[in-house]
């Protein structure tokens, strides 16, 4: 600490945050476990020896000293900001571009109205952003140098806590937060005192020397570690979160019911390495579904209250329960959730053959497109139904249906989702339904591509508007369908299964303490020096450093100050004019130092 | 049926089913809170006025300070930190030794200018009068978002017009509240006012929505705390963000002096009168990391209010998708202030981007993007 090194400054108007710490030697060092950014040579081999050994020798050195070189920059302060810049900059595509994960058509969509940015896009991964390559590489880049940093750093600090804080600088005036008195007290009295009033406000003390030195807020680097570690700890629980949940969809109408297995989802969705082995065992019973709906007012229409009673059971022999499943009240089993997420109307419909035979006889269920409950669906008829002539064929019918029927507005859209005035409005086709053609088909449709439609004598499209116990007859002896006085409700449930949810949560409440300690903690220190002055006095002077300068550290100094001068009371027979002596002959003070100039309000003394 | 569809229903049918809370809509509620909105416009306006009144007649008392700390004089003492003696909190001044305090060496040294009044006894007449203004419109503003709230029987935040008036209070609220901490902070006003007379012009004009007109997704208490943190947040990071506008010009100015360059009339007379620059640096970097906490706090209210809802705590729809945004971006600020040593201006730099990613959450996402969470009735 020479002079030029504290005054060199002067040149530079901008903080150096390395030159405050040379000026205070030791004594400012490992206030944190931040690392300390150090230059690299451009080759690590040395010299090469001559033959195949020497080269061997000099190529491992070399590969060696690059992989530290590059592990050294992957877990440096400036590739982990960048990393984290890049991290922010990666996500904004995905908010702008439609993701394939959330909905697959509006990519689809996105494709056909772009026709040369859409491939490139593709390949870039730009539609699946969150799970794209570069998009990993990023963030895995990101953790592994989290990894690499949080590691040394916790060593550094659990040596921290096993030593002690470092001794005293050799000029305790040149730190931020300084006072300085003279004493009759010995300076052995001092120190004894200084150490007790510190030890007794929790800083960690020693004497060492002629000074003791303390140090408090060890918490912050606690907060800081623990804040990293918890985000180390939540990405994994997102990981695997991702890698083995599951999501299935599951359409039951009231009285069917439900076994937790593949086969039996309309739709599902899992991770890669998800297996069918990890679906918990359960299933359950749709016993009625309970829909009321705000009768007046401006919400007339919007549902109050939305049920769905099941019981269920776990494992193949479990005992039967009641539950009720709500809105945001989802049925925990297990890692399971079943959530209940969409409900429709499933009328009851039987279709006759020509001699009166029943072929089919079932709720059929009906997807809303408004929010009255205004739905459309399919009633399909696949075998045991001959026509006329005695030949095997299929039977469909496109139908509406509405829970309440706008009488004089003409339109057949539901009027209020409650069943008020259903009615059911049907056309017929018979043919082929392809169902087994091998395509996937739209249960909710027909394809009517090798269907031919009912018509009526006069050749128009044959179609009826049914109300409850109503029948219409197909032509030519072809049968009839009723649309039976019962109607049922549907339920849509959700279930899913991701592991790691109360990691993730955990992580994340640690994550939160942790960032408070780290935020909000201070972590510094305080010396006291007492030495025998050349008047045979004893020269008291304490100083205080933080990480960062706060208003609060000469506060706290003046308090510890307090404590002390109470018990090494300032020399009363000295000029009292003058409280502050020159605090060490060979010292390069400046006039200000004594105090007297006006005082300037400096850094971390705002108010 | 695909599981694109079935979430869209539970969208529409689980916004409906809180949506009983709201059933009576009570227009005179309704009226009373327009009328306290623009009334709290007028004396916003007078406030307005008295900060303009202040910073004018508080140019008269001549001061120079930056430019004689950074010449002329202040080159004898640059290499010497400004040193500042302090009584110890005590009262009995003369029983307990004096802290002398010092800046980092290093750090420019640079007096804090005196506030918008300059030192002038009538500007600082004038800024009281306007800070009294303030917290009279604050109020009057206050009652009406109440009212609105009332009118609806809902928490005032369904729409866009909801969320600007309640921002601009609590944006108002956090600068009252470090005035009332005896904080530094009048010299913020003038810049607060301006932008909240802003922010309530656009509300009134381009997002009113009639109060009956409710688009709620409004259930789960975790929604109620996830939303008013947020808004707090967003009314923080702003103060922050004109803290760091602020110390971006300073610093300009001081540079400009430092290197003999004479800045204009008019840019010294308002800087001489902020804060040093690094003072202000320092003001904007505690109030940003004093809410980032709370920031992450709010992201993870909303995962866990969406794990409830949707079936997934994180399922980066592009509300959520921002909001990770921002806080990775003010991650990005802490740690550029705290390890690689990027304190000043680069750093600003970075606060005011995570700030914009803010306000594009707020206002782009709704606009532009939509996704599940596009409730806000623009
Ligand atoms: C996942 C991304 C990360 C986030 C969100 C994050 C966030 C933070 C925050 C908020 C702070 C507190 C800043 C302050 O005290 O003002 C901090 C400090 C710190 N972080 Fe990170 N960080 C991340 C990754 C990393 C990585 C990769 C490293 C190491 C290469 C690292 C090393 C540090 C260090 C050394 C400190 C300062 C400790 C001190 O002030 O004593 N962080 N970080």
């Amino acid at each position: 600490m020479s002079k030029t090194t504290a005054d060199s400054p002067a040149e530079t108007p901008r903080a150096d945050p390395a030159g405050d710490d040379q000026d205070l030697g030791a004594a400012g060092s490992q206030l944190s476990t931040a690392p300390v950014e150090t230059a690299m040579p451009g080759s690590f081999g040395g010299n090469r020896a001559p033959g195949l050994t020497g080269w061997l020798a000099w190529t491992g050195r070399e590969v060696l000293g690059w992989a530290r070189w590059m592990w050294r920059q992957l877990t440096s302060m400036r590739v982990a900001l960048m990393l984290l810049f890049l991290l922010s900059l990666g996500a904004v595509p995905g908010s702008l571009i439609p993701q394939s994960g959330t909905d697959a058509l509006k990519v689809s969509e996105f494709k056909d109205a772009h026709k040369t940015l859409g491939p490139i896009y593709d390949k870039l991964g730009l539609f699946h952003v969150y799970g794209s390559a570069w998009f990993g590489a990023i963030y895995i880049l990101l953790f592994v140098s989290l990894i690499g940093c949080i590691i040394p750093r916790t060593w550094q600090f659990v040596g921290q806590l096993r030593g002690r804080p470092p001794g005293a600088p050799k000029r305790l005036n040149r730190l931020p937060a300084y006072a300085t008195w003279r004493t009759d007290a010995e300076p052995e009295l001092v120190r004894e005192v200084a150490l007790a009033t510190l030890k007794k406000r929790r800083f960690r003390a020693h004497v060492a020397g002629d000074a003791v030195a303390a140090e408090k807020g060890y918490l912050r680097e606690t907060g800081n570690l623990l804040f990293h570690i918890a985000l180390i700890v939540m990405l994994i629980a997102f990981a695997w979160g991702q890698l083995f949940k599951s999501e299935g969809d599951k359409l039951i109408v009231e009285g069917d019911g439900f076994s937790n297995t593949l086969t039996q989802y309309d739709d599902f969705k899992s991770g890669n390495l998800f297996s069918d082995d990890d679906l918990v065992p359960f299933s359950f019973n749709l016993k009625n579904f309970v829909g009321t709906y705000e009768r007046t007012g401006p919400n007339r229409g919007t549902p109050s209250t939305f049920q769905a009673d099941i019981t269920y059971s776990l494992g193949a022999y479990g005992k039967s329960q009641k539950h009720t499943i709500k809105v945001n009240e989802p049925l925990e089993i297990g890692d399971s959730k079943v959530y209940l997420v969409s409900h429709g109307y499933a009328p009851v419909v039987t279709v006759r053959d020509g001699k009166g035979n029943v072929v089919l006889h079932q709720a059929v269920p009906m997807l809303p497109i408004d929010s009255n409950i205004t739905s459309q669906g399919a009633i399909k008829v696949l075998d045991g139904y001959k026509n006329a002539q005695g030949v095997a064929e299929q039977l469909g019918f496109a139908a509406l249906f509405v829970p309440t029927y706008g009488k004089g507005s003409g339109t057949m859209f539901s009027q209020y989702p409650g069943l008020d005035y259903p009615v059911l409005n049907v056309t017929g086709y018979h043919g082929d339904l392809g169902v087994n053609s091998g395509i996937p088909q739209n249960v909710y449709q027909l394809d009517t591509k090798n269907l031919k439609q009912f018509k009526t004598a006069k050749g128009a499209i044959l179609k009826a508007q049914l109300l409850p116990g109503e029948t219409m007859t197909l032509p030519n002896g072809a049968g009839s369908i009723t649309f039976d006085k019962q109607i049922k409700e549907w339920a849509g449930f959700q279930v899913v299964q991701q592991p790691g949810t109360s990691w993730a949560l955990t992580g994340a409440l640690t994550a939160i303490l942790g960032l408070a300690g780290s935020l909000f903690i201070q972590r510094r220190r305080v010396w006291v020096r007492a030495t025998t002055a050349p008047d045979g006095t004893t020269l008291v002077e304490m100083a205080g450093l933080g990480r960062s300068e706060s208003a609060k550290l000469p506060e706290e100094l003046g308090d510890l100050a307090a404590l002390v001068h109470d018990r090494a009371p300032t020399k009363t027979d000295d000029d009292p004019k003058t409280p502050t002596p020159t605090p060490t002959p060979d010292a390069d003070t400046h006039d200000s130092d004594s105090g007297v100039e006006p005082p300037v309000p400096a850094e971390g003394a705002e108010k | 049926m695909t599981l694109a569809a079935a979430t869209d229903l539970v969208s529409a049918t689980d916004v409906a089913s809180v949506t009983n809370l709201a059933t009576a809509t009570n227009e005179h509620l309704a009226n009373l809170s327009n009328t306290l909105i623009y009334s709290s416009m007028a004396v916003y306006t007078l406030a307005f006025l008295a900060y303009i009144a202040e910073w004018t007649f508080g140019s008269r008392s001549k001061i120079g300070r930056t430019a004689a700390a950074l010449t002329g004089v202040g080159a004898k003492k640059a290499d010497a930190p400004a040193v500042t003696v302090q009584n110890a909190g005590g009262t009995t001044v003369l029983e307990r030794p004096k802290v002398v305090v010092r800046a980092a060496s290093g750090s420019r040294d640079v007096p804090d200018g005196p506030g918008a009044h300059g030192g002038d006894e009538q500007g600082d007449l004038y800024g009281r009068i306007a800070v009294s203004l303030t917290v009279l419109a604050f109020l009057v503003e206050l009652s009406g978002v109440i009212a609105r709230a009332a009118s609806v029987e809902r928490a005032p935040w369904g729409n866009m017009y909801e969320f600007n008036i309640t921002f601009s209070t609590v944006a108002v609220g956090v600068y009252l509240t470090l005035l009332l901490l005896k904080k530094n902070v009048r010299w913020l006003g003038l810049f607060l006012v301006t932008t909240v007379l802003l922010d309530l012009g656009i509300a009134v004009t381009v997002l009113y929505t009639a109060s009956d007109q409710l688009v709620p997704a409004l259930h789960s208490y975790w929604l109620y705390i996830h939303v008013s943190t947020a808004i707090i947040c967003g009314a923080v990071f702003y103060v922050g963000a004109v803290g760091t506008l602020l110390y971006l010009f300073k610093d300009s100015y001081e540079n400009k002096l430092a290197t003999g360059g004479k800045p204009g009339a008019f840019a010294t007379s308002v800087m001489e009168r902020l804060p040093a620059s690094a003072n202000l640096d320092k003001f904007s970097y505690r109030v940003n990391a004093a809410v980032f906490p709370l920031w992450t706090f709010t992201i993870i209210a909303g995962a866990i209010w969406a794990e409830s809802a949707w079936g997934r705590y994180w399922g980066w729809d592009p509300k959520e998708t921002w909001a990770f945004i921002t806080w990775v971006a003010y991650a990005c600020y802490l740690h550029a202030r705290a390890t690689a040593g990027w304190k000043g201006r680069k750093a600003a730099y970075l606060a005011l981007i995570a700030f914009g990613c803010w306000l594009f959450n707020y206002y782009g996402v709704n606009i532009f993007v939509g996704g599940k969470h596009s409730y806000a009735g623009v």
